[in-house]
């Protein structure tokens, strides 16, 4: 499986997620945001960072950069997606997801270890996970979800929701919610569900030496799906 | 043309950084406040003469990249 990560100018977690595709299979190539085309990929990453040092709108900058009309054409021709952190900033000012990522309710940066549940598994990303709520780590100052009624009903209307905050157990209430994001949501799909974008971030639990390893279910899982 | 536009969050979306300033006001003992929001503003200084074509070409900016349409409301508030 052939997988490519994006580096922004700003971007710092596109080598924590080389290390993670390659360490479950996938050839991983690292793409320069100034390049204009995207090699083969049967996934396309984009990490978490501060891309273009969060000026303007986090990821508006880095959704205008040249790499990313081939992100976008690769994306609406149904090829696959996950944008993590910024990446998720990104996706949504690119317009490939709706809503919009607001600074945290509470005004703090938040850096720490939270469950997700996974809300819905009939995708490509998160189907054959046995698990009900995966831990991930966060680690952002603008996480806060947004989006218009509108948008919210559209949402709901194609099952567009991927993960809660919740508790372990999988409680879902305003005490997961760690940002003030509506109804908890920490990622979401587009329509087709090709496309994911997330804030918690799996490449950082890939390890148990160095925290946790549901980000290698996440990954492991993923792969199989790709085959 | 230089013309500059002012940037807000829109009415129902949450802005914290303006409910922080407006404690802070408070507590300096300006209590008669109703309500703080804070925006962005940005002069564009713009290779055209005509007005009408000047301030259509900052619109476009607006909604392409300077504005995020679901949370901000962009207004053009002079051109000279």
């Amino acid at each position: 499986m052939n997988s490519s990560v994006i580096t922004f100018p700003g971007s710092n977690c596109d080598r924590d997620m080389n290390v993670a595709l390659k360490k479950f299979g996938f050839k991983n190539k690292m793409i320069w945001h100034d390049d204009l085309e995207l090699p083969k990929s049967d996934l396309v990453v984009l990490p978490g960072g501060f891309s273009y040092g969060d000026y303007l709108r986090c990821g508006s900058m880095a959704s205008k950069s040249k790499i990313m009309k081939s992100v976008l054409n690769f994306a609406k021709g149904g090829g696959n997606v996950i944008g993590i952190c910024n990446g998720f900033q990104i996706l949504v000012e690119a317009g490939l997801l709706p809503g919009v990522l607001l600074r945290n309710k509470y005004l703090e940066f938040i850096c720490k270890n939270i469950f997700v549940k996974v809300n819905n598994k009939d995708n490509l990303f998160f189907k054959g996970i046995k698990k009900e709520t995966l831990e991930f780590h966060i680690a952002h100052n603008e996480g806060n979800y947004f989006c218009s009624k509108e948008q919210s009903k559209e949402i709901d209307d194609n099952d567009q929701i991927a993960l809660l905050y919740s508790d372990k157990a999988g409680n879902v209430n305003e005490n997961t919610n760690p940002n003030g994001s509506i109804r908890n949501i920490a990622g979401i799909f587009n329509k087709e569900r090709n496309i994911l974008g997330m804030m918690p971030h799996p490449e950082r639990m890939i390890d148990p030496a160095l925290s946790g390893v549901d980000g290698s279910i996440f990954f492991e899982n993923l792969i199989n799906n790709l085959k | 043309m230089k013309i500059s536009i002012i940037i807000t969050l829109k009415k129902d979306v949450l802005d914290p950084q303006g409910k922080v300033i407006h404690q802070t006001l408070g507590g300096m003992g300006y209590e008669n406040i109703k309500e703080i929001r804070q925006g962005k503003y940005l002069e564009i200084d713009i290779q055209e003469n005509d007005q009408k074509k000047a301030e259509e070409k900052v619109e476009e900016m607006c909604k392409k990249l300077l504005a995020n349409l679901v949370i901000e409301n962009y207004k053009i508030i002079e051109s000279q």
